[in-house]
């Protein structure tokens, strides 16, 4: 009998480990403004890993592979950069009209390769680009499938524009129907998502509005993108909101739901889109 | 059943052709009163106030922001966002300075401002709304609405009334 429970407890700890990556541990950056006026104006990013929404508790956010770009496309300089123990920060210096991009984008490759007659998973930061120097020599049936992971917020001086959304065709990318930095609680927006530079069906979409923390319902809405890939999110209130787009995650292992894939099994192509939204009160 | 109706649709128009003989002379200006209450805060500054049109199926038209015109740098710019509807409705497509519409911020009491039809936008007879929206570094904001049709009667043409940021708000032609 005690055996049995003990299994038991097993398995749902398993369970547990495993979804954590999936559903905890939420990647953001938080803007100081998404809708600004004047001639001369700055705006300052935390950027966060973190459980909660939007409190900094856990893992800051590496600043690496932000980059940010202008209303004309021209890239910009994260200034002021500065990683503490639980958050990242920076400053973007806004010197036109439009709408700005602030985005951490990730192209990696995941999968295996056989060596010796053991199957070994493709080491963390494997990209396109550094495969075959990643891969030692008689590496044998070598799989792969890419993961773009894009996190990106939107500022914007003045009158907001669309310049900046041209889809690169890598991942998933937004593309308004409603402009992101326009939003209104009580009104519905439209956002329209691409996997690889196509509209994506299916794709679940997670709306949470922050300050989690003081309150005892997550708020959480999960909605699904259509057939022309397109969600509507109508805003019950004011506020920042976190945006999290994903591929569908199928079953995971061969031993059943929960468990890791084992190594030998086919990598799944992944890719997620993390933005943060402000939603103005009317 | 029609002509009595017509009778009297004459007859009203007879009458006020008698008792209007100024009519050649219909209303072409508003005239705005708008009261800025006085606040007894530790740390006052003067709203930020932006006045603008609006008519189904037209985009918005300002026609007064009131704001910190003359920092240097233009910085008074910075926070015009923060009346929030008119930035959304209009104020984001401007430039500022705006000719003719950029005003000093005014201290609390009855602040009067006026408007040609012109400048109203409301050359087209139909019904309008004025909007008169106040933010306040340092405190709140209010919007008010005051719907008006053109061609206008003179004399009182509509009144509102704020709670906070914003007092008594009457509009009269002439």
């Amino acid at each position: 009998m005690k055996k049995q429970i003990w299994g038991f407890a097993a398995t749902v700890a398993l369970a547990a480990m495993a979804a954590v990556p999936a559903s905890a541990h939420r990647q953001w950056m938080l803007p100081s403004s998404t809708v600004l006026s004047g001639d001369d104006v700055w705006v300052t990013v935390d950027a966060a890993v973190s459980n909660d929404l939007f409190y900094f508790e856990h893992q800051p956010l590496r600043l690496d592979a932000v980059h940010a770009w202008a209303p004309d496309g021209s890239e910009v300089a994260i200034e002021n950069k500065a990683t503490g123990r639980y958050r990242s920060t920076f400053d973007v210096h806004l010197t036109q009209k439009g709408t700005y991009r602030i985005a951490s984008v990730a192209d990696m490759l995941m999968g295996s390769y056989e060596l010796n007659g053991k199957t070994e998973r493709l080491p963390r930061g494997t990209t396109a680009a550094n495969l075959a120097e990643r891969l030692p020599a008689g590496a044998t049936n070598v799989q792969t499938a890419e993961a773009n992971n894009r996190n990106e917020i939107f500022v914007t001086v003045g009158e907001p524009t669309t310049t900046l959304f041209k889809p690169t065709g890598k991942g998933i990318e937004m593309v308004p129907v409603t402009h992101p930095n326009d939003l209104f609680a009580g009104e519905a927006a439209t956002f329209q998502f691409l996997l690889d530079g196509k509209p994506a069906a299916d794709l679940p979409v997670t709306v949470i509005p922050g300050g989690i923390r003081y309150r005892d319902q997550l708020g959480q809405i999960d909605l699904k993108t259509d057939a022309e890939g397109k969600v509507a999110v109508t805003w019950p209130e004011p506020g920042m909101y976190w945006m999290n787009v994903t591929t569908p995650q199928t079953a995971r292992g061969e031993g059943g739901e929960g468990g890791p894939p084992p190594a030998s099994a086919a990598p799944q192509r992944r890719a997620g889109y993390v933005t943060t939204l402000e939603v103005m009160a009317p | 059943m029609q002509s009595p109706s017509r009778t009297l649709l004459i007859g009203g128009s007879l009458s006020a052709v008698l008792t209007a003989p100024v009519l050649a002379a219909a209303p072409a200006t508003m005239d705005v009163t708008i009261t800025i209450p006085r606040l007894k805060v530790a740390e006052y500054h003067r709203p930020y106030v932006a006045i603008w049109v609006e008519k189904a199926g037209a985009p918005a038209k300002t026609v007064a922001v009131w704001y910190d015109y003359d920092m240097k740098k233009n910085e008074g710019t910075k926070w015009l966002r923060d009346v929030r509807q008119w930035w959304r409705a209009s104020g984001r497509t401007m430039t500022f300075p705006a000719n003719g519409i950029t005003g000093a911020t005014r201290a609390p009491g009855a602040q009067k401002i006026s408007f040609s039809r012109a400048q109203l936008g409301a050359t087209a007879p139909g019904n309008y709304v004025l909007v008169i929206e106040a933010a306040r570094e340092v405190g709140g904001r209010e919007l008010l609405r005051i719907p008006f049709t053109w061609p206008a009667k003179a004399g009182p043409g509509g009144r509102a009334a704020g709670k906070s940021e914003l007092g008594a708000v009457t509009v009269a032609f002439r």
